[in-house]
């Protein structure tokens, strides 16, 4: 019986991880924290004193600053209800259609709505920018054309539209992944289980219902938290479409828009570095929560729904 | 063999050359928020200068206007900002001399071409250091399309009620949108705007130098007013104004679809190389005939030096010849609607320029109210003024109201107004 040799020291681990953990503290940890310390801040005649959580209270107490940061926080809740509401619904609802085997062209689809998510967000910005131009765009004219002139608005230049509008441009965006994750995760689902379902009766939509709409619960779940990091992580669109300052009256402003405008300054605001590490940190505390409260409260419900 | 070492020989003068040309020759660049500039940059200012001093080469790189404090000042505590720094007027400016950022030039030789008004915009609130050479002063009234108003039959107006009288003749013709601008960058609506029309209400620099010194407010009759006037303006603005962008319309004027535009005077360059009719523009419209006018008359661009430059020498060249009546003909006949603010002699060439640099003679100048210290604090009185001028046109805020809006965020910060 030869003895228990000594276990060895297995250093390839380590090197292997080492690049990736390397890069990854040099362009995410570290600046993640030093972020999270600017915040602790302020600059007061050209030098750096320490205010502990004095940047958080002007954050949430001073009225001028909670007013923009509450209504910040309210439009990226509101983006990511439209996106809750219309984008994964109907992401869930064309994998389904995709999956059927009796329909033609499928690959085709698959591809036409999958490409405008592989667009920069500039030029989306700018090409629903100008389909919407009451002066330009193509819109009122399509409209017209069907006699429907009288629906059209300014729809981005309006308060009470812009902000839905740019969240269902998003939506147009990128509805094509939660369609691919739902569409692999469809595929998946082993033809035993519903061979069985038919052999108990449960055919078409029932099926869908019953069988595979639980199946892929799972999938659902990581496609909102996935949908909620970005959405609470939105910037890029609303810069495209509507400047920094997210007009009109800021109606469209959401953190991340709040945040370059206060980090790097904006026409005769000048920047101001640890305001805006201190808005990026209670992003971040947002973003940790929402997902916090996915892993410990939703996901484990559904893994103890798996078998 | 022997061709090989001429080939040698050849090669090695080349690369002595070329190494000894770059030791001698300094290269400056410029940051600018003037992206609408660069040809003329490149193709006449730029070589006037290479031409006296061929030993200098200089590269002009703008970037967007809106982000260019925020692109500069990241710039500079990068430390990868160019050498020649185009400073924007007032606090940002000042901001980065206080911080070392900009070279003092106070004694540079060509300053004493500058009258203290012109250096204003760039010295420190005692007027003991100035930082930047002013170079440019923008105007501001309305352009107008001659051949629209001939066709509809009005003349100039001189008065806010022939103003009105105007628009509301375009709106009942039906043929052209009586007044392009809109309301989506939120800028134009102060700038061209409130700004424009403003220094008549509070009788420019009397106003103006009160605000500052808290002895006005912005809830009294003469700020209040050019709010009123602007809430008129958002029927005559044209359908959809409220998502109408400022390159909308700029596009809009020089198609000829709009027959007055709240202008500044930078937009004359652009507009002459657009617009194919007559061009002409005329001051704010005075409350009553007879009354002084009032003109913003605003220091807009100058130009220093980065502190940590690498080539302090070749700088001071250059700006010594930015503060020279040369250069001043140059910039100005190149771009029309930006006036030089030197002391010397210029001949301006562009019939539209010379209709807005009239008007200082017949007006009063000022500058824009919210430039000089009142945009120190947070809010910034300046981007307030935006919000504030585009929910006025819209009709969301009452002109009063947006007058106590903006007066309660100054006194939050602004020491005089408490």
């Amino acid at each position: 019986m030869p003895a228990p040799s000594k276990p060895k020291t297995r250093w390839h681990i380590a090197v292997f991880l080492a690049p990736a953990v390397l890069v990854y503290t040099a362009v995410m940890i570290y600046p993640l924290f030093n972020t999270l310390r600017l915040a602790l801040y302020s600059e007061v005649d050209q030098q750096r004193i320490w205010v502990g959580l004095q940047n958080f209270q002007t954050l949430f107490g001073d009225a001028i600053w909670s007013e923009q940061f509450w209504n910040a926080l309210g439009n990226n809740a509101w983006f990511f209800l439209i996106h809750m509401l219309v984008q994964n619904p109907i992401g869930v609802a064309l994998a389904a259609l995709l999956s059927s085997p009796r329909l033609r062209f499928s690959a085709f689809y698959r591809s036409a709505i999958f490409i405008p998510t592989i667009l920069s967000f500039v030029i989306v910005g700018f090409a629903w920018k100008l389909i919407l131009s009451p002066i330009w765009g193509i819109a009122p004219g399509m409209l017209d054309a069907i006699g429907l002139k009288f629906l059209y608005q300014p729809w981005l230049g309006k308060e009470e539209y812009a902000l839905t509008t740019l969240s269902l441009v998003s939506v147009w965006q990128y509805v094509g992944i939660p369609m691919m994750l739902i569409y692999a995760a469809l595929l998946s689902i082993p033809d035993e289980i519903l061979e069985a379902g038919e052999c108990d009766g449960i055919t078409g939509m029932s099926a869908f219902w019953k069988i595979k709409l639980p199946l892929i619960l799972p999938s659902i779940g990581i496609i909102s938290v996935l949908t909620f990091v970005a959405n609470f992580n939105a910037f890029d669109l609303i810069y495209a479409a509507q400047g920094a300052l997210a007009g009109p009256d800021f109606s469209t402003d959401i953190l991340g828009t709040f945040m370059y405008r206060t980090f790097f300054g904006f026409q005769l605001q000048l920047g101001d570095p640890h305001m805006g590490s201190a808005i990026a940190s209670a992003m971040f505390g947002i973003i940790l929560i929402g997902v916090c409260i996915y892993l410990f409260g939703i996901q484990r419900r559904l893994r103890n729904y798996q078998f | 063999m022997h061709k090989n070492t001429l080939t040698g020989l050849l090669f090695a003068t080349t690369l002595l050359g070329a190494s000894a040309a770059t030791a001698q020759q300094a290269e400056l660049t410029i940051e600018s928020w003037r992206n609408d500039d660069l040809a003329i940059w490149q193709d006449k200012i730029i070589p006037a200068f290479e031409a006296q001093y061929p030993d200098i080469k200089v590269r002009f790189t703008p970037s967007a206007p809106a982000e260019y404090n925020a692109v500069l000042n990241s710039k500079l505590d990068a430390g990868s900002a160019g050498d020649i720094i185009t400073c924007r007027p007032f606090d940002a400016s000042l901001a980065l001399f206080e911080a070392g950022r900009l070279a003092d030039l106070s004694d540079l030789e060509g300053m004493s071409n500058f009258s203290d008004v012109a250096k204003s915009g760039w010295s420190t609130d005692d007027g003991s250091a100035t930082y930047c050479v002013p170079m440019a002063s923008v105007i501001h009234g309305f352009i107008y399309n001659k051949d629209a108003f001939e066709e509809v039959g009005v003349a100039v107006p001189q008065t806010e009620d022939q103003f009105f009288a105007v628009l509301e003749a375009f709106k009942e013709d039906g043929n052209y949108i009586p007044m392009a601008m809109g309301t989506n960058d939120q800028w134009e609506a102060a700038t061209m705007g409130y700004n424009n029309i403003g220094p008549n209400y509070w009788k420019g620099e009397e106003g103006r130098t009160a605000l500052i010194a808290g002895d006005q407010k912005l809830t009294d009759e003469g700020w209040v007013a050019p709010f009123r006037q602007l809430a008129k303006w958002g029927g005559y603005l044209g359908d959809g104004f409220e998502a109408q962008t400022y390159p909308d319309s700029q596009n809009i004027f020089t198609l000829g679809r709009a027959a007055i535009y709240p202008a500044g005077s930078w937009e004359i360059s652009g507009f002459n190389a657009l617009a194919d009719f007559e061009m002409g523009a005329f001051n704010p419209p005075v409350q009553n005939a007879g009354d002084t006018c009032y003109i913003s008359d605003h220091t807009d661009i100058g130009i220093g030096m980065n502190a940590a430059t690498e080539n302090p020498e070749a700088a001071m060249t250059f700006l010594t010849w930015v503060a020279s009546s040369e250069f001043s003909n140059i910039f100005a006949n190149s771009l029309p609607g930006f006036f030089p603010l030197s002391k010397a002699d210029v001949t301006l060439e562009d019939p539209l320029a010379q209709e807005f640099i009239s008007w200082r003679g017949k007006c009063e100048s000022s500058i824009r109210s919210t430039y000089q210290i009142l945009s120190r604090g947070t809010p910034n009185l300046e981007n307030e003024t935006w919000n504030a001028s585009v929910a006025v046109i819209k009709g969301d805020e009452s002109p009063e109201d947006a007058g106590q809006r903006l007066q309660g965020g100054l006194a939050k910060w602004y020491a005089p107004q408490q």
